[in-house]
């Protein structure tokens, strides 16, 4: 059914990424458009709560808020030069469908965004920001109306128009090229932290790399370049929702059972008969049934370490770092914040922690959540 | 002999296939609609297994699938009620669904029980064909199930001619780049889409879905092909019905006109 959607993708991604053209453009974006290298930060005070040594990447530095830019500066082009007019993707938090919005206003590119409809009300201003850039921004009204319903709607338009439509998809899942694909798109995040700390430590290779993960697209980027160095503890830090087991938790790898969704084959949360569960967490950015099907592997073989936090926990580490580094973080991210309550590790260790996006946009959360 | 194979080897033109989602509009309602769909004079019926993501419907099966779920159908169920159906129905029955569920189920298992009750072949939408080659062929062919894959205005002469070597029974045309229940009418594209397939001397026959919903369009869509497959428009139909049989049969005889 998507196979004359993907199949030109599939047949051409690869060399026209590695075209010195392709190239020239993208690092040029990457450096002047998204403001990259983004800064690996030493947090002082939060390493002396915490009693390690911890350094932020700073992608919540990223032009538009989060990481997510990165993926889609890479798309962008690709879609150009494939010949496509026209761009779609979904979007759960609303940073994917603002970077894509972002990506197709400097293309001169129309732009359409899927996003759930329970999203467009809790992300209210990356909802205009999409508008003021140009964006047509559609409700999904389907289902749990979140990222998996804007997924499924995102993938019905592509099926409706795959000669002139480029789906961008945000995180690493999808059908084949997709994972692999953004996941190449988002290492930069991995390539740049081991020079940053090769400088500032002597060393290319932390302790610990923390990543929140939903589809898990900033972990995929912060990986990447450690899949191979068996000394790096990786972890995965999910959505636990009011629990694991409470009914209202996106905690896919504790939940999920292997399934396909999306394309991919992974890690789902689903019913003994194959429906997919209606996820939750209180960040729309982790509030997804599935994983990357690479995580899914990492967890499988035990090269990743996953643990689920609670919605008030994150909240909380939020707050904490807030106050201790003055930088209120996506409350995606603050999961990855809380995720050094819940894992064990030496007070030497060396600690990098994904700091993926800011939290302008969750203001109505943190103020709704209100214990601060 | 497949139903399927002797039904085109016997019919030719004008085939008609409807599409009903099992479990639907209440759970009880699959058998009776399904017979009310052959006394109609419907040639094939393609019963839906439901599934709470299916990204190649569009709203109307899509909502009755989440209905069919609600009233607790699954693959389990629909087994247990298409226990001896062959007694009652006598045309190919065809089963479309999604992956996931079936997988879940067992594939060896869901065949099995395909052939046992009766059922003569799978419509499945993410199934890529490459993946069916390597995984499932043998499996199919074992329980003497076909399968139909879809070719839409997008696919190539070269992916349309893959598809006739690999599909049994017929070849499922979308009529557009589209999802099901998208569009009320065919515009002159899908014409000559239409034109241009039926020009290739395909080895299988081709049934037209997705847009087809009146005798109009079940007439242009026979036009050009074997028949159609009608969908939406007949969940549409009985989605609020009081008198199942009687406007299953009233939509049927416009539509055969």
């Amino acid at each position: 059914m998507l196979y004359p959607n993907v199949e030109e993708l599939r047949e051409n991604w690869e060399a026209i990424v590695a075209s010195p053209s392709y190239q020239e453009e993208f690092q040029q974006l990457l450096k002047d458009f998204v403001g990259r290298p983004t800064p690996l930060y030493f947090a002082g005070r939060l390493s002396e709560t915490f009693g390690a040594k911890i350094y932020l990447k700073r992608e919540d530095l990223c032009h538009t808020g989060a990481h997510k830019v990165n993926n889609t500066v890479g798309q962008i082009i690709l879609a150009k030069k494939l010949g496509k007019k026209r761009i779609i993707a979904e979007t759960g938090a609303g940073q994917h469908g603002v970077a894509t919005a972002t990506v197709c206003a400097l293309m001169g590119m129309d732009c359409t965004i899927y996003m759930g409809e329970l999203d467009i009300k809790r992300q209210r201003p990356n909802v205009e920001r999409m508008r003021i850039l140009g964006a047509k921004v559609v409700p999904a009204t389907s289902g749990s109306k979140t990222l998996k319903d804007a997924t499924n709607e995102a993938m019905r338009a592509w099926i409706a128009d795959p000669v002139g439509t480029h789906y961008i998809i945000g995180s690493v899942v999808g059908p084949h090229p997709y994972p692999e694909m953004v996941a190449r798109f988002q290492s930069v995040i991995s390539e740049e932290i081991k020079r940053q700390l090769l400088a500032k430590e002597g060393r290319e290779n932390p302790d610990l790399v923390i990543a929140c993960v939903g589809g898990g697209s900033n972990a995929a980027g912060a990986f990447y370049h450690y899949y191979n160095e068996p000394a790096v503890r990786l972890i995965a830090a999910e959505a636990a929702g009011l629990g694991i087991h409470s009914g209202k938790s996106a905690a896919t790898s504790v939940l999920g059972t292997p399934g396909i969704l999306h394309g991919s084959k992974t890690l789902l949360m689903q019913t003994e008969d194959g429906q997919v569960v209606e996820p939750h967490s209180i960040s729309a950015g982790l509030d997804y049934p599935g994983i990357g099907p690479v995580h899914a592997h990492l967890h499988d073989i035990g090269r990743a370490e996953f643990v689920a936090v609670e919605d008030e926990d994150a909240m909380k580490a939020g707050i904490l770092l807030s106050r201790t580094e003055g930088i209120i973080p996506a409350i995606e991210t603050a999961h990855a914040i809380h995720a050094l309550n819940q894992i064990s590790f030496n007070p030497n260790d060396l600690i990098v922690i994904n700091l993926s996006g800011r939290g302008d946009k969750d203001l109505e959360t943190y103020i709704q959540w209100g214990n601060y | 002999m497949n139903r399927i194979d002797y039904l085109f080897q016997t019919k030719k033109e004008r085939v008609l296939s409807i599409y009903v989602t099992a479990g639907f509009p209440e759970l009880g309602d699959t058998l009776p609609v399904m017979e009310a769909i052959q006394a109609s004079g419907a040639d094939i019926i393609e019963l839906g297994i439901p599934y709470s993501d299916p990204i190649a419907d569009g709203p109307t099966i899509q909502e009755s699938n989440a209905i069919a779920l609600e009233n607790g159908m699954s693959i389990k169920t629909l087994f247990s009620q298409l226990v001896g159906f062959r007694s009652k129905i006598h045309v190919p029955v065809i089963l479309m669904g999604y992956l996931n569920p079936i997988i879940q189920f067992g594939m060896e298992e869901f065949c099995k029980k395909c052939k046992e009750v009766g059922i003569d072949g799978l419509i499945l939408p993410d199934l890529p064909m490459s993946q069916y080659l390597e995984e499932y062929k043998a499996l199919f062919e074992e329980y003497g199930l076909f399968i139909s894959f879809l070719i839409s205005p997008q696919t190539s002469e070269k992916r349309i001619r893959e598809v006739d070597e690999n599909s049994n029974g017929f070849i499922y045309m979308v009529s557009s780049h589209a999802i099901t229940g998208a569009k009320a009418s065919i515009s002159k594209e899908q014409e000559t889409y239409f034109e241009r397939v039926a020009g290739m001397n395909l080895n299988h026959p081709r049934l037209i879905g997705f847009g087809i919903s009146d005798a109009a369009t079940f007439q242009l869509a026979s036009r050009y092909s074997n028949g159609a497959i009608i969908g939406s428009a007949f969940i549409k139909k009985i989605k609020d019905s009081k008198e199942l049989k009687q406007d299953i049969k009233n939509f049927l005889t416009e539509v055969r006109g």
